[in-house]
């Protein structure tokens, strides 16, 4: 007997849109701040804030490289959006894993609010917050070679635990 | 056994150990001269979450991570 088989296909693929996101080298800055200017232009935010961070060429370096550790990163963004929600706001994130060039970028965080006040209050603490607790780590490339960036490195609340 | 990772820079294998609580994980790495500096500047996660008491207890099968410190962005 013939076996006939029908196959489905959607019409449309729903691609859910990721608040967090890392990405393996660069940010692919345009394609990133358009999906998120696109997912929530509609959703009544009258203040959306995108904060794009760029290397720069300076010490004769030709770039950064990072280590992400993703379990705590989840973590700490999970408490952001909760931070953000309970203001009526959401927050975005977008990072790099390993190696980015000067002139490139490797992070992007963003902030959409109804209102103006808390999404510029929000980008900044969101981004100072960051700076000292996501579990990010920074190499210098120089010369084809990493360097941990120790000296612009912050310790994380409660380091020394075990000295 | 619980299992203790090093992340980031500090660049050392995972090693599993039999202990009860942090103290005793900070007498057994002190006594590692290539780790003292990390000690000094690290934070402690027991299971992925952020640990500011040395006599926090530790169960079999437990992760810890030592954090160095960080710089994203």
């Amino acid at each position: 007997m013939m076996e006939i088989k029908y196959h489905y296909f959607p019409l449309y693929v729903v691609v859910e849109l990721k608040y967090l996101s890392i990405y393996n080298g660069d940010l692919p800055v345009n394609e990133i701040t358009s999906s998120w200017y696109d997912e929530f232009k509609t959703s009544n935010y009258g203040a959306i804030i995108t904060f794009v961070g760029v290397v720069r060429d300076e010490d004769n370096i030709s770039g950064l490289s990072f280590d992400i550790y993703e379990p705590i990163l989840n973590n700490w963004f999970n408490n952001w959006q909760e931070k953000a929600k309970e203001r009526g706001a959401i927050v975005l994130m977008a990072h790099s894993l390993g190696d980015v060039l000067n002139h490139q970028s490797s992070y992007i965080a963003a902030v959409c609010s109804p209102k103006r006040r808390v999404a510029l209050e929000l980008i900044d603490e969101f981004v100072e917050d960051f700076k000292a607790s996501a579990p990010i780590w920074k190499y210098d490339i120089k010369n084809g070679k990493k360097e941990y960036a120790l000296d612009r490195s912050t310790k994380i609340k409660g380091a020394g635990l075990l000295k | 056994m619980v299992k203790v990772e090093f992340l980031g820079p500090i660049k050392k294998e995972p090693i599993e150990i039999d202990i009860k609580n942090l103290n005793e994980l900070s007498e057994i790495l002190k006594k590692d001269d290539d780790l003292k500096q990390w000690l000094n500047n690290s934070a402690v996660a027991v299971n992925d979450m952020l640990i500011s008491d040395r006599n926090h207890s530790l169960n079999d099968g437990d992760k810890i991570s030592l954090l160095p410190p960080v710089c994203g962005g």
